[in-house]
């Protein structure tokens, strides 16, 4: 388990280099910030842009810019922004617990939910509750996401006006952002812990647990759930990643002030450290969320752990 | 033993899957401390009505619709088909326990030995948590595993098959059960384990006084283990009795085709050759008898060997460190060296980890030697190009274990016997490719009309027809037959022995034949090498090996079979222990054995 453990944690290190470096080298194809920052004052020299240029820090070569960022990582140091000079590690502080919030509060949702409709529908395999269950699923997969945030918008905030229809303040307001991004997540969820169940269900050793005597329930929840939830936990944890992307529409409709709302912004304003800033901070949550994942799988199955 | 009253009686048992009905009619009884063994093939039923008694088939989908299972407990006669589920969890895992075919995945590979063990007795017999250890540990001393203490912190993983099924009798044993129903305990197991694990369940049962169901298809287990016997076909009892007069004096023609199928080691002593004996076959409900009795004398000594093996050696690295260093290798090969001729079956015998398998694979270039010299037809293998690899791949063949696995299941039969003659540009135009085809499905007992099916069409036996009218169809010079009998039913096995003897015959045909199995070994084979870790432990003719076997390893192989005669006596003091890894640290290489020829041709390892 612990050479397994370095290995993760050594690929997890490259993992983070190579898209530090990709990432840096993007923003940078996206334009100049110096032209950005200039627009509508005026009649701008050529000087004007380069004094600029040399403000920001833009000038110089691509690597020693990279180095900077790259450096400035370990002491939590990612520059400032280039829209008001704000240190965008303090952005980057406001906006993470609200897409953590948000992120966390849409996984724990589908994982509530999936589970249990998940092995009902596996053990009433094609009898009406599985039907239904699956067709339930099958209409949450087929919504886009934007689409169903415009929807419940339209019904709980307009209409009905139970809910806020954007920003973050209480309990209320996470409502609806969870639930969209939960909803899909959930139909997915539900088919592939009914697949799981089923292949598990299957299996000699749930055969011999009810040789023994031992109560569906205990079958079920001691001896199959366990044994399904080691596929289970990659998929969860490769969602995890997807998730956050699929983020950035999300917090836009509800005007959600995380990480997506920050990104979406920076990218406008060709603001290079606020938006290599965050995307860095989110492969690190995805590398990290992954390295959680092997670790619970080493708890979960000792054919990892005692290798 | 005294004769006690029956403690459980079928009475009348019919079982449905749909409307398909699996068991018919089935009545059967069986008394404390007594094994009743229940034979037939594949389909006969008799899983199902195993099933049944523990109700658990309905939980896969079976209906009753007559019959009554009766139990005489502690608390009187019960008809357990009359119990509700929750009652009958009472019963089950208690006083009737069951033992499953594949020990590789009846243990849950997320827990310990010792909770897999404990849960039972915490269930049935209320005991804490500790306690329940300690009569674990108690228990997997009862089925003599070594460092038990150890292995109740152990996962199933962590232990070998014939480790796994002795916890599995622990698990079944540990509320002292009055039935045990042991359904194939052995089918996947080597011979050397198998005799062990008998052995354990005949000891438990004198000591417990339990009465034991044991179902199996190996006529040879039923002859050691069964006090009665009851012969299943197409989900009916056809007949029932003593052991020594069932197989004295069978009286259905279809125990009578089962036990003349059987292949009996050491039914050949004195036979120069392999022989090809008539087979019967049920034919409807009558036996109608195929062949004839003919000596197999193929072989051609006289001219130079078709394939030739030296010193081949073929490791595999494993377990890696971080940074990628190989820390551990597995020894499938190691320095082995034989030939065969033209016209000649070599048979290679050997448990599991022998290497047996790697050797064909390697010859037929699925996996790639690390040294060694294999020259086939006057050719080395290793101053072949691309195209006489290619050539290779046409005049070597391979028959695998698994007929099902080896066909394309989206592709009609007629399409996968052609596709050699394609790929190998053996023929052209459409009507001839059709004729060949046609031609090889009759010959190997079909007709040509099922070309136009597709493989889940086909019963096993059939399939593995397929799979010989493929091989053929690119016109081999060898075959190698991994465990290609292995998992056909014995009277269908006959068969195909004889299909494989015949086109050896005609053709000229060596066949590389892997296998475990000694009896089949006895009849078709001109030569034996016994592998043992992956070196040759004895090599010779048929009657060198089989007769006189003169290594240690080839005596204990050959003691523990079992031989399907009732009269003969058992005595296996020498079979214990396990069968050693071939995986060794990087560094630690095997010791190379040396021969010793003590007659000519028979070859024998010299102790290391």
């Amino acid at each position: 388990m612990a050479g397994f453990l370095i290995k993760r944690i050594l690929q997890a290190a490259f993992v983070i280099v190579a898209v530090t470096l990709v990432v840096a080298f993007a923003v940078r194809l996206t334009g100049d910030p110096a032209l950005m920052l200039s627009q509508g004052a005026g009649s701008i020299t050529e000087e004007d842009l380069a004094r600029i240029r040399e403000a920001l820090g833009v000038n110089k070569p691509f690597l020693v810019q990279y180095t900077d960022f790259f450096l400035g990582i370990f002491t939590l140091d990612f520059g400032r922004s280039f829209l008001g000079g704000t240190p965008v590690i303090d952005l980057i502080g406001n906006a993470l617990p609200a897409t953590l919030m948000l992120a966390f509060a849409s996984m724990f949702v589908s994982i509530a939910v999936s589970i249990p409709l998940g092995i009902k529908a596996a053990v009433s395999r094609g009898k009406w509750a599985d039907q239904f269950i699956r067709i339930i699923s099958l209409i949450g997969l087929s919504f886009p996401n934007f689409w169903l945030a415009i929807m419940l918008v339209l019904l709980f905030s307009i209409t009905l006006q139970w809910l806020p229809p954007s920003g973050m303040d209480g309990f209320a307001s996470f409502l609806m952002p969870a639930i969209t991004m939960g909803i899909i997540l959930t139909a997915t969820n539900v088919r592939l812990v009914r697949t799981s169940m089923l292949e598990t269900m299957q299996s000699q050793y749930i055969m011999v647990a009810r040789a023994k005597g031992l109560s569906e329930s205990t079958v079920l929840y001691k001896h199959a759930l366990r044994n399904c939830a080691i596929p289970l936990i990659t998929y969860f944890g490769l969602q995890f990643g997807g998730l956050l992307g699929g983020i950035v529409v999300v917090e836009r409709v509800f005007n959600w002030p995380g990480l997506g709302t920050l990104a979406f912004d920076a990218v406008g304003a060709r603001d290079y450290p606020v938006l290599q800033a965050v995307i860095t901070v989110l492969s690190m949550l995805i590398v990290g969320v992954n390295l959680l994942v092997d670790i619970a799988y080493g708890l979960i199955d000792p054919r990892i752990r005692t290798e | 033993m005294t004769e006690h009253a029956p403690i459980l009686r079928i009475e009348d048992l019919s079982v449905e899957f749909g409307a398909s009905r699996v068991i018919e009619n089935l009545t059967l009884s069986v008394s404390p401390g007594k094994t009743t063994a229940i034979v037939g093939e594949s389909g006969s039923g008799k899983s199902v009505t195993s099933l049944s008694v523990m109700r658990l088939a309905e939980m896969m989908g079976a209906t009753y619709p007559s019959g009554k299972i009766i139990f005489e407990g502690s608390e009187g006669k019960t008809d357990l088909l009359a119990l509700p589920q929750k009652k009958m969890r009472a019963i089950r895992g208690k006083d009737i326990a069951m033992i499953f075919q594949e020990p590789m995945t009846s243990l849950n590979p997320v827990f310990t030995i010792g909770d897999q063990i404990a849960e039972s007795l915490i269930l049935h017999e209320g005991m804490s948590k500790k306690d329940a250890l300690k009569e674990g540990l108690r228990l997997l001393e009862m089925v003599r595993l070594p460092d038990a203490a150890q292995l109740l912190n152990r996962y199933p993983h962590q232990l070998s098959g014939g480790m796994r099924q002795r916890v599995m009798i622990a698990m079944a044993l540990a509320c002292r059960p009055k039935v045990l129903i042991a359904d194939e305990p052995t089918t996947a197991l080597d011979v050397t384990i198998q005799a062990q694990i008998l052995t354990i369940i005949r000891d438990l049962q004198a000591e417990l006084g339990m009465a034991v169901i044991f179902i199996t298809h190996d006529m040879g287990v039923v002859a050691e283990v069964a006090d009665d016997v009851m012969v299943m076909w197409k989900g009916k009892k056809v007949e029932e009795g003593p052991v020594k007069d069932l197989f004295a004096n069978p009286k259905h023609p279809y125990t009578k085709t089962l036990l003349s199928a059987v292949p009996r080691l050491g039914a050949m002593a004195g036979e120069k050759f392999p022989k090809r004996f008539p087979v019967a076959v049920m034919d409807g409900d009558t036996p109608r008898i195929v062949g004839s009795e003919h000596i197999q004398n193929t072989a051609k000594y006289d001219a130079q060997p078709l394939l030739q093996v030296r010193d081949l050696v073929t490791r595999f690295d494993i377990k890696k460190g971080i940074f990628g260093g190989v820390t551990h290798r597995v020894h499938a090969v190691e320095n082995v060296s034989f030939d065969i001729y033209r016209g000649e079956t070599l048979a290679l015998v050997g448990e599991s980890g022998s290497g047996k398998s790697t050797i064909g694979r390697t010859i037929q270039q699925l996996q790639k030697a690390t040294s060694g010299n294999i020259t086939f037809d006057g050719r080395p293998f290793a101053s072949m190009g691309k195209a006489d690899q290619q050539r290779l791949r046409q005049e070597i063949q391979y028959i695998f274990q698994d007929p099902f696995a080896s066909l394309d299941p989206r592709k009609k039969v007629g399409f996968s016997i052609a596709e050699p003659i394609h790929t190998h540009h053996l023929m052209d135009g459409t009507k001839q490719i059709k004729m060949r085809v046609d031609q090889l499905l009759e010959r190997v007992g079909l007709t040509s009309a099922h070309a136009d099916r597709y493989p889940h069409e086909f019963s096993g036996g059939q399939r593995q027809r397929i799979c010989i009218a493929r091989a053929l169809a690119s016109n081999p010079k060898l075959i190698i037959a991994d465990e290609a009998l292995s998992a056909l039913d014995v009277s269908i096995q006959a068969q195909i022995i004889n299909l494989f003897m015949e086109l050896q015959e005609e053709h000229g045909l060596a066949y590389l034949f892997i296998s475990h199995d000694m009896a089949v070994v006895e009849k078709m084979s001109h030569r034996v090498a016994v592998l043992y870790l992956g070196q040759v432990a004895e090599l010779g003719s048929r009657q060198q090996v089989l007769e006189n076997p003169s290594h240690p390893y080839t005596q204990r192989l050959l003691s523990a079979v079992p031989v399907a005669d009732p009269t003969r006596n058992v005595n296996r003091t020498m079979l214990d222990g396990e069968i050693p890894s071939p995986v060794r640290r990087v560094g630690d290489e095997p010791a190379i054995v040396s021969y010793q020829e003590i007659a000519p041709g028979h070859l024998v390892a010299n102790a290391v």
